[in-house]
């Protein structure tokens, strides 16, 4: 189901412009919390030694901002500010390609550190290995695109 | 500031990020999804991906001009990061998430897909960081 055209340039600045703000907010709050720093998240990821457990407030500080965020915008509205529609998943399988896919990205960030976001950001800030993780990172979606089509 | 009440409050900024780009927009702050939406053949209401993107490039832009410290340095070497990145993508799509995706967004949802996601991510995440750990 496609967006609804919507005319006009300021409604279009509006929904860069808001995209733009969620972006940099959830930028600040990767900073923020650690998420970009990967002696943080290994030492999280570490339970071997000098276990450091903080980082999990960062996924359950979020998942319960957004649970109640969440609920409150599908009760109050049909549709969103700037599309006609919610594009929220429905899919409810759990397949092989779910699994597999999770336990191949949790390597990758038991391994490095950095997941998609704080790569990102790590990368825009100048960090070399930042900018080779994220390079790494398209190049692996790229791949795996690829090969579902 | 102790590092708990950091990551509860950058914790809270991600979801409430999450909500505005749900309210905004209807659509799911999965930072792989996005990411991935961009590369060719790209979706085609590239407009509010590519803002998005562009600040998250801003926050870090910001952090190397007004708080360098919180951009950590890598732990493994560039080889590492490399086969990290490597795996962080094709496994992101591959699941269809990452930890935004599923682990906040879907997780909130009460999605039983991202539910498994998540314990799977987390116990090779572990079993990863761990090993590696014990090995260096």
């Amino acid at each position: 189901m496609t967006a609804a055209p919507r005319c006009g340039r300021r409604r279009r600045a509006m929904s860069l412009a808001l995209a733009g703000l969620a972006g940099a907010l959830f930028g600040a709050g990767l900073l923020i919390s650690g998420m970009t720093q990967p002696a943080r998240v290994i030492g999280f990821l570490d339970v071997g030694s000098a276990w450091d457990p903080s980082l999990a407030f960062v996924m359950g500080g979020a998942a319960l901002v957004y649970a109640i965020l969440f609920r409150q915008i599908q009760r109050r509205r049909t549709a969103p500010w700037l599309d006609a529609a919610f594009h929220v998943p429905t899919r409810r399988e759990i397949d092989r390609s779910l699994i597999a896919g999770a336990a191949l990205f949790g390597v990758g960030w038991g391994l490095g550190g950095l997941c998609p976001g704080p790569g990102i950001v790590s990368a825009a800030s100048g960090n070399a290995a930042g900018v080779a993780f994220v390079a790494a990172m398209l190049l692996g979606m790229h791949l795996q695109r690829r090969s579902a089509r | 500031m102790s590092p708990w009440l950091l990551a509860m409050a950058g914790g809270a900024m991600i979801g409430a990020a999450s909500g505005l780009l749900l309210l905004t927009h209807g659509r799911i702050a999965g930072v792989s999804g996005i990411a991935a939406s961009v590369l060719p053949p790209a979706a085609p209401d590239l407009g509010w991906r590519l803002a998005f993107l562009g600040g998250l490039v801003a926050a870090g832009l910001a952090a190397r001009l007004i708080a360098p410290a919180a951009i950590g340095g890598a732990v493994r070497s560039l080889p590492i990061m490399i086969i990290a990145g490597l795996a962080v993508g094709y496994g992101t799509r591959l699941g269809g998430g990452c930890t935004s995706g599923h682990g906040v967004c879907g997780i909130s949802r009460l999605s039983r897909r991202s539910f498994v996601a998540v314990a799977v991510f987390m116990a090779t995440g572990v079993a990863t960081a761990t090993l590696v750990g014990a090995a260096s």
